[in-house]
């Protein structure tokens, strides 16, 4: 998988974050396209919203967590993983790789969405 | 409670003494369903305006503690557990110990552990925990509770005690939930609990408890445990099993056959009843009504003349 994981320790965060754009940037130069924008995810009584969200190679999605209680975003094929997210906390992860990304929250399981990642059309 | 000479342990063909210890048991199961299923809860009052009789053996339930919340439904979750310690302390007839059935903590930090264990040692009386998902939550996921707590435990936490005639069994079904599922406790546990159980006599009462409700109270909220039911097949054959569970904040109750289900009260903040509300996130009720909203079960098991009480407590009202 070329999606590029959202490590958490600070001193290689800006190294990722530098790899994450290196690889935006050659991709966009790739495809000729404009950088994907970024998409925002809420999560609100006990939902992702919206729970299902399609976006361009390259996006880079945020969760934000409106809730009074603690959540999680956790890759259903392990290929990402939020700490808690308190009130208010964010969780950012760039998806590079066309795909499903099925997710769900692991404190409260019954909370589920899913990131397809497609080419725009034409 | 058995004598190792009833050969009670089929439970088609029952002793007339081990029916007889099991219908002491199985009154628990009357006194709810006179109620209609509905909660019984007795006022704090009447509680403390029991006489210290001699009971040979009561324990408490406390729950949800989620010491370290703050927000608006409650921004004080220590003090309430303070108080519900407090209320503990008057109580005439000192539990043997306390069980409690997790979210000891609202995000598994260092310090909300250390000032929910400092105010619960004031009991003075033995511990006994089982993690919910907020007890969980750091790094490791689940090391930083089990080191506190999971002394002399298997897996991600479970173990039985006898006390008293009782067999009690502490499961953990917060650990490795799977997307779109419930509560899980795996095959694992599945399997030590086959075991735990199998030298016992049908006629031995059961308690279990776990965070997440083994039965299925509302799936659209994730209040019910997948493998629940194999768990409580695995008890199918005892006279007597109470099964005590949080995580839900509210007192459900129901009875069926030889088993007695009873959910407790937070001692943090209150959750919508069942499909009440648009999520089961935490209620903000007026302020002044939040402590009948709170509180504590005591339970008391009274061999041979009355059945198992549980008597849950608001903090006030």
């Amino acid at each position: 998988m070329a999606a590029s994981f959202a490590l958490m320790n600070p001193r290689i965060r800006l190294w990722l974050g530098a790899a994450v754009a290196a690889q935006m940037l050659a991709s966009t130069h790739a495809s000729g396209a404009m950088a994907a924008e970024a998409v925002t995810i809420r999560i609100d009584n006990f939902t992702f919203g919206p729970d299902l969200v399609t976006v361009a190679p390259g996006t880079a999605v945020t969760w934000i967590n409106g809730d009074d209680i603690p959540h999680t975003v956790v890759s259903q094929t392990k290929q990402f993983r939020s700490k808690t997210l308190d009130t208010d906390d964010r969780y950012t992860f760039t998806f590079d790789a066309p795909g499903e990304y099925p997710y769900f929250c692991s404190l409260h399981p019954h909370m589920t969405g899913k990131v397809v990642v497609k080419p725009p059309a034409g | 409670m058995h004598d190792p000479t009833d050969s009670n342990d089929d439970p088609a063909r029952p002793s007339r003494r081990g029916a007889l210890e099991c219908m002491v048991w199985a009154g628990t199961g009357l006194v709810w369903t006179l109620g209609g299923g509905l909660p019984r809860a007795m006022g704090l009052e009447r509680a403390l305006a029991a006489e210290a009789s001699p009971m040979p053996f009561s324990f408490l339930q406390i729950s949800d503690s989620h010491v370290g919340f703050n927000k608006p439904a409650n921004p004080d979750a220590l003090g309430t557990l303070r108080e519900a310690v407090e209320k503990i302390r008057t109580l005439p007839q000192k539990p043997s110990f306390i069980i409690h059935t997790g979210d000891i903590s609202h995000l598994s930090k260092d310090r909300e552990f250390d000032d929910a264990d400092q105010i619960l040692r004031e009991t003075g009386v033995p511990l006994f925990f089982v993690p919910g998902e907020h007890d969980l939550l750091d790094d490791e996921q689940g090391r930083a509770y089990l080191s506190r707590y999971g002394k002399g435990a298997r897996g991600a936490g479970w173990y039985s005690f006898d006390q008293s005639g009782v067999h009690f069994i502490g499961l953990v079904n917060v650990v490795d939930l799977k997307a779109g599922g419930l509560g899980n406790l795996g095959a694992e546990q599945l399997d030590w609990l086959e075991r735990d159980v199998a030298g016992l006599s049908t006629s031995t009462p059961v308690v279990v408890f776990a965070h997440i409700p083994l039965w299925t109270v509302y799936p659209e909220w994730g209040w019910g445990t997948q493998d629940g039911a194999r768990a409580l097949a695995l008890l199918k054959r005892f006279g007597s099993v109470t099964v005590l569970n949080g995580h839900i904040h509210q007192i459900i109750q129901k009875v069926e056959g030889n088993v007695a289900f009873h959910t407790a009260r937070s001692t943090a903040f209150p959750q919508p009843a069942p499909g009440s509300a648009p999520s089961p996130g935490p209620m903000k009720v007026p302020a002044g009504d939040l402590r009948r909203h709170l509180g504590i079960a005591s339970v008391t098991l009274v061999h041979g003349n009355a059945p198992l009480a549980v008597i849950d407590s608001p903090l006030a009202g």
